[in-house]
């Protein structure tokens, strides 16, 4: 009999990826340029998270239009953006046909309390997260794919470090725990009993672990990887530089080759513009903050 | 004797999965992404992924023509998906870089976008005590064979399973179930 849309389908859909690169894009042009650097994916939006910070007001789910055009431009997977909570969105991307929904604080969030239950959808949906017990909320609602929300558009990789950093330290210490102890620490972590004994036993989220959030330069791309980053999503870093084409070329071979210095050095020399300008974190409101949206 | 030494190509995709899967039942498996690396294979295993990324990989880094030379040694090639799509001659309506080994035709992405991934129990030939679990993924599968290559497997009159002497190419994940019956398989063309 078969079985379509399962669970082993939508995560071996997110471990196809894993080692690449996962690029914003706004328009067919873009994509092409994406795809021809080697990227993995693209993320089809309206504007890149350093426009939406750039020029505010509401972020909403990218014109159908643009999804549709960028995904009969290019063979690669295309990804789209719901707002946090906003299963309609989420339904109209999966009538689309797009083949992964970022469920993502760099738009505007539609509800502050709910998620989408995305068990209820055949597409997979990836979710940002901060840290390990978010990182399981977003599973137990059904996430085939963990993101670190790093803080999108400013081209600055603190944040993105902060929380892998803080998800791997989350999972080390679960290991170290005895039964009795793992009660206590799903408690703390706000995370279903059940998804914290699995990582518990194995060390490691029960789905891909990607990271993403201020990715600017081929070596953040290659710090991520060697933090326990499985693949890359740059959002504004390539389309927002001097050099989109030649910094998403680099950037992907930094990620193939992360843990070879001499290779992510012959990375950086490929690249030929300025980067992005970026955002001193510290200097944001807490309104400012797109990775405090959601919980 | 010395152990063989099966190597899993490693520049973008599920290798993890293949390694782990390779190593469970008792192989020497390592991920390898340079060409000396790949060199240094008894056998190479192509995993699932995305084909155009990994192709052009293997041809950015040269790793594509010390895969062709394992070939001419003789040394058994593996294709998952991706995997595939990259050892097939022929790509309906693509032009995209491959290693071109396979007497096979191959159409990408053939049974629909994500949405359309699913599993179902198949038959396989050479592997016996009962159908594997094949779980398609943005799947190709093969459109045509000439030459020596046999069909293994099928899924609704589509080929997705082949095989032309070293040459192993299935459109389905082996490597993301518990099932080792098609690792199995793969380690005894080594024999």
């Amino acid at each position: 009999m078969v079985e379509k849309s399962t669970w082993c389908s939508k995560v071996g859909f997110a471990e196809m990826l894993r080692g690449g690169v996962i690029m914003d894009v706004t328009n067919p042009e873009q994509a092409k340029i994406a795809e021809d650097a080697g990227a993995v994916a693209v993320m089809a939006l309206e504007r890149v998270p350093a426009d939406i910070r750039a020029e505010g007001g509401v972020a909403r789910m990218a014109d159908l239009h643009i999804i549709e055009a960028i995904m009969q431009t290019v063979t690669i997977p295309v990804m789209a953006k719901c707002r946090i909570g906003h299963f309609a969105e989420a339904q109209v991307l999966e009538s689309l046909g797009v083949d992964f929904i970022d469920e993502s604080e760099v738009l505007t969030p539609a509800d502050e309390e709910h998620h989408v239950w995305k068990h209820d959808f055949k597409v997979p949906f990836v979710c940002g997260c901060r840290d390990l017990g978010e990182a399981l909320r977003r599973i137990a609602e059904g996430a085939a794919m963990i993101r670190t929300k790093g803080e999108a558009g400013t081209g600055n990789i603190v944040e993105a470090v902060r929380h892998m950093r803080r998800v791997q330290k989350d999972l080390k210490r679960l290991t170290t725990l005895r039964s009795d102890e793992l009660v206590a620490a799903a408690k703390e972590l706000g995370a279903p009993l059940e998804l914290v004994q699995g990582v518990a036993s194995t060390g490691k989220l029960p789905v891909p672990n990607f990271a993403a959030g201020g990715v600017a330069t081929p070596a953040d791309a290659a710090l991520m990887m060697q933090l326990g980053a499985e693949s890359v999503f740059v959002g504004s870093g390539i389309f927002k530089s001097e050099d989109p084409a030649t910094r998403a070329h680099a950037i992907v071979h930094a990620v193939t080759y992360y843990e070879d210095p001499v290779e992510v050095a012959k990375a950086c020399k490929e690249v030929r513009g300025a980067a992005m300008v970026g955002l001193d974190v510290t200097s944001l409101t807490d309104e400012q903050r797109l990775a405090t949206r959601g919980w | 004797m010395r152990r063989a030494r099966i190597g899993v190509l490693a520049l973008q995709g599920d290798f993890a999965e293949h390694t782990a899967a390779l190593r469970e039942v008792g192989a020497q498996a390592d991920p390898v992404k340079h060409p000396e690396d790949v060199a240094a294979c008894d056998a190479l295993v192509i995993p699932g992924g995305e084909s155009t990324t990994i192709g052009r990989l293997c041809e950015r880094f040269g790793v594509g023509d010390a895969i062709r030379d394992l070939h001419r040694r003789g040394a058994p090639l593996w294709g998952t998906c991706a995997g595939l799509i990259l050892l097939a001659k022929e790509i309906v309506d693509s032009d995209q870089w491959r290693l071109g080994l396979l007497d096979a035709e191959v159409a990408r992405n053939a049974f629909g976008r994500q949405v359309d991934s699913f599993e179902v129990d198949l038959p396989m030939q050479g592997v016996d005590d009962g159908p594997v679990r094949a779980v398609f993924i943005r799947a190709p599968y093969v459109t045509r064979v000439w030459g020596d290559t046999q069909v293994l497997a099928t899924f609704e009159d589509k080929i997705v399973a082949v095989r032309e002497h070293n040459l192993l190419g299935i459109a389905f994940h082996p490597e993301l179930t518990d099932d080792r019956r098609v690792q199995q398989y793969f380690l005894s063309m080594l024999e």
